[in-house]
């Protein structure tokens, strides 16, 4: 259904989301990525090789959770915008996820933000626990975000309150 | 005034100064000419970083792209004469060329069009107020002059160019009332709709825009949606609050000069309409001229950036075949990068339009 509202469904979700376990033992990247397109960045920017695209450069990248530590060095390198971190065992009640920003002004560490969905709602309140804005990043800053775990599946973009 | 040169470029956009980059590193003397104060074409409003290889600079920002494909024209030797256009071409491989209020003729052994696009219009009623756009106009103002072009702004189509400017629109402050599509599916990058979906953006399938509101300038649009076949559906209208309406709903090749200097014409809706006639090196059906990037059929900056090296490479060849293999290498690789590029869906209306083309030229 992507294809008609610009969100995709739970099914394709599915498809592209590591298992729970790997989820809830740290940081791993999902590659939100439903489409052929020609496009392959994100297997350069993985120093670990967790990111692969057989054959041609239309096909999907396809990513090794294994491989992946969650480090996040792929999430501004997507043209696509399409790359998020997830650690679902930040700590008791919070899950960790890590978002492309590219909008100003960049939130402050310590802020709380509003933590949207991905038809862009409202659905909690989100603490920006860091801000990564290095220049080899070319102005997608990442957003470290701890969320309440139920919404760790869920949160994809912010809202600043102050604006 | 009237100036010599072996290869003349028109356009300095990702075809053009590719091209000229190109030929001018086969040892060819060329000269590139371009419209605008400053060249890159389109790119010089691209934001946002690139899809594609490395070899298309894939994860660079457009503007970036531009200013690293000028370098390499620079360096290389090309001679560069921007604020210029040209209006015709001549049979003696003669252009004429407008720079400022001074006619120059330029003499040349050939010449590469690279001369882009035009954006489609819609028809509609009150598509003449103020605040009716065209996509490449809204990216001139935001990102080339820093003005945003309303408050509130409704999009027409939603191919990449739609998606992608409403994207820059939401960066630069400007409320995205909806995005429309008249086919029941979204026809850019799903990752770009995803973007600006998780903004809030409502992306509208099987949606178009039934007419403007407004006196003197827009105040608003009425929408339909439309049955499969595309004709409105009648008590779906609804009001939308906008002062501004982006028509984002395609491009056409900007095929005048190539049409002026005798070149032959076809019209393939897969290209984008009305497009030169030509073969693998990008040559028309005139000896010695070529086309490349969207005016030899839409696609995209990268199969621009090919194409123009194909373009570039072949004209060098035949007037230094000295570089021969450099030459045949370059369009070689670029023959090969071209046929990875489109092997996915989203190149499979380039593929079928340039094959009609092979079919017509044999």
């Amino acid at each position: 259904m992507i294809e008609k509202t610009g969100r995709p469904t739970e099914r394709e979700l599915k498809k592209v989301t590591p298992s729970d376990e790997r989820l809830c033992s740290g940081g791993c990247a999902i590659l939100e990525c439903f489409q052929k397109i020609p496009c392959d960045p994100c297997v350069e920017a993985c120093p670990r090789g967790a990111i692969r695209i057989e054959g041609n450069i239309n096909n999907l990248p396809v990513l090794d959770s294994r491989k992946c530590n969650g480090c996040g060095l792929c999430v501004s390198k997507c043209p696509g915008i399409a790359i998020f971190v997830v650690n679902k065992n930040y700590s008791e009640e919070e899950g960790l996820v890590m978002i492309p920003y590219e909008f100003l002004p960049l939130p402050q560490k310590g802020e709380i933000v509003e933590g949207l969905d991905r038809t862009g709602q409202k659905i909690c309140d989100a603490r920006v626990v860091k801000v990564l804005n290095r220049r080899a990043q070319d102005r997608t800053a990442i957003i470290s975000l701890a969320v309440p775990k139920r919404c760790v599946m869920e949160v994809r973009n912010i809202r600043l309150t102050s604006h | 005034m009237s100036v010599r040169t072996e290869v003349a470029v028109i356009g300095g956009g990702p075809a053009g100064l590719s091209a000229a980059w190109v030929a001018s590193s086969l040892g060819a003397k060329v000269l590139l000419i371009d419209e605008n104060p400053s060249l890159g074409g389109q790119l010089i409003k691209q934001t946002h970083m690139f899809f594609g290889s490395k070899i298309h600079y894939c994860g660079v920002r457009g503007i970036d792209i531009a200013r690293i494909l000028e370098d390499l024209a620079r360096d290389s030797g090309v001679q560069i004469i921007v604020d210029s256009t040209v209006i015709g071409l001549y049979d003696t491989m003669t252009l004429g060329v407008l720079k400022e209020e001074e006619f120059v003729e330029v003499e040349a052994k050939k010449v590469i069009v690279a001369a882009g696009a035009t954006e489609k219009m819609l028809a509609f009623p009150n598509n003449d107020l103020p605040g009716v756009y065209g996509a490449g106009a809204v990216q001139t103002l935001m990102n080339v002059y820093g003005v945003r072009p309303g408050r509130r702004v409704l999009m027409v189509g939603s191919g990449n160019i739609g998606l992608i400017v409403s994207y820059q629109l939401l960066q630069a402050g400007v409320e995205v009332a909806a995005v429309l599509e008249a086919v029941p599916s979204i026809g850019g990058y799903w990752v770009h709709a995803a973007k600006i979906k998780r903004c809030g953006v409502e992306i509208l399938v099987s949606h178009s825009i039934k007419e403007a509101i407004g006196e003197e300038c827009v105040q608003g649009a009425v929408i339909v949606k439309l049955d499969e076949n595309w004709t409105y559906i009648p008590g779906t209208e609804r009001q939308i609050d906008c002062d501004t309406i982006c028509i984002a709903v395609g491009l056409s090749p900007l095929s005048e000069v190539l049409h002026q200097s005798g070149c032959e014409l076809t019209h393939l809706p897969e290209l984008g309409g009305w497009v030169a006639v030509h073969d693998s090196n990008m040559e028309t059906t005139r000896e010695g001229i070529y086309v490349a990037g969207d005016a030899s059929g839409i696609e995209e900056a990268c199969t621009a950036m090919l194409e123009g090296r194909i373009a570039g490479s072949h004209a060098a060849l035949s007037l230094h075949p000295s570089r021969k293999e450099k030459a045949n290498r370059i369009a070689e690789e670029a023959r090969l990068e071209l046929a990875a590029f489109r092997a996915g869906p989203f190149g499979e209306m380039a593929i079928t339009g340039k094959r009609k083309m092979s079919e017509y030229v044999q």
